[in-house]
């Protein structure tokens, strides 16, 4: 059993009104300094038995056909 | 002449949009999100709502329901298809058409009357309009914001398969796109809902109703 994550980001060039929302909030907090957020999704995959390539292969796949829209999105795999 | 509207879990304007479908003379026929046939249908409309609860992206689950891949396959073979709100979400998602919806760049949930100039009639579904006329209908939500990267918007005006276009831009929507077609034109997403507006009696019009008559035109 392992687990692979995928990080799931809106790609730089396209607006992220929900991270600018968090970043107005964090000066009224009294955090200060903040000059940009950037917010996206995180997945947890438990996958059975060992990872090979193979499975990488397939989480990349499975990223990129359902976990991310590649229009809007970034994705990057890593094994925990 | 039969129109099917598809209900996802989660859709809220199936109803809307069936009555629309009768109000302009053809008959509405119920879809569910788990059949795998279309039942006869001349053409589709895929409501707006929050199908699947807009969970993971709007739209991206509903893209993997039963009834999507006939009606992917049905597009693809020239059956007219439009999206309105999620409906155009979830065609962004099927691929069936380019760009994205992201959240309204004032982070508001809109709900509006708005106008729109058609860019486009010469599309199954907006044959009954004049080229730029300029119509009101309304425009109602949280993820309307038209995207897509700077070749697929130029190529999307060379080839004139913007639809419709915001006069006053409501949500952020990259060169004011309020809707977009496929090559063929079968296909159309819009983010406003026509729907809504066929009736004197409730909405802002009737300007919403030349959609619906124009599939039937194009049926005939």
């Amino acid at each position: 059993m392992a687990r692979v994550v995928v990080d799931v980001m809106p790609k730089p060039e396209i607006l992220d009104p929900q991270g600018k929302a968090v970043q107005g909030a964090l000066p009224r907090l009294g955090f200060d300094g903040v000059t940009e957020v950037r917010q996206g999704k995180r997945f947890e995959l438990e996958i059975e038995g060992e990872i090979t390539d193979e499975r990488l292969a397939q989480v990349r796949e499975m990223a990129e056909k359902l976990l991310s829209n590649p229009v809007i999105e970034d994705f990057s795999v890593r094994v925990l | 002449m039969k129109v099917g509207v598809v209900t996802f879990p989660g859709s809220l304007d199936d109803v809307d949009a069936a009555r629309a479908v009768r109000h302009a003379g053809a008959e509405s026929v119920s879809l569910w999100h788990g059949d795998h046939d279309l039942k006869g249908v001349d053409a589709v409309v895929l409501p707006g709502g929050f199908s699947y609860g807009d969970y993971l992206r709007c739209g991206a689950i509903a893209r993997f329901a039963p009834v999507m891949s006939e009606i992917v396959d049905a597009a693809g073979r020239g059956m007219p298809v439009l999206g309105i709100c999620n409906g155009f979400q979830i065609l962004c998602e099927s691929h069936l058409l380019p760009g994205a919806l992201i959240r309204n760049d004032h982070r508001k949930f809109g709900c509006l009357d708005q106008q729109l100039r058609i860019e486009n009639n010469r599309t199954a579904w907006t044959s009954s309009y004049d080229e730029g006329a300029e119509i009101t209908i309304v425009l109602k939500n949280g993820e309307g914001s038209y995207v897509a990267d700077e070749p697929t918007l130029d190529r999307l005006e060379a080839e004139g398969r913007v639809v419709a276009r915001y006069l006053g831009n409501p949500n952020g929507s990259l060169r004011d796109i309020a809707g977009v077609t496929n090559e063929a034109g079968n296909v159309v997403g819009l983010m406003p809902h026509p729907e809504h507006a066929i009736e004197d009696l409730c909405g802002p019009g009737t300007d919403g109703l030349g959609f619906f008559a124009s599939v039937l035109k194009s049926l005939v």
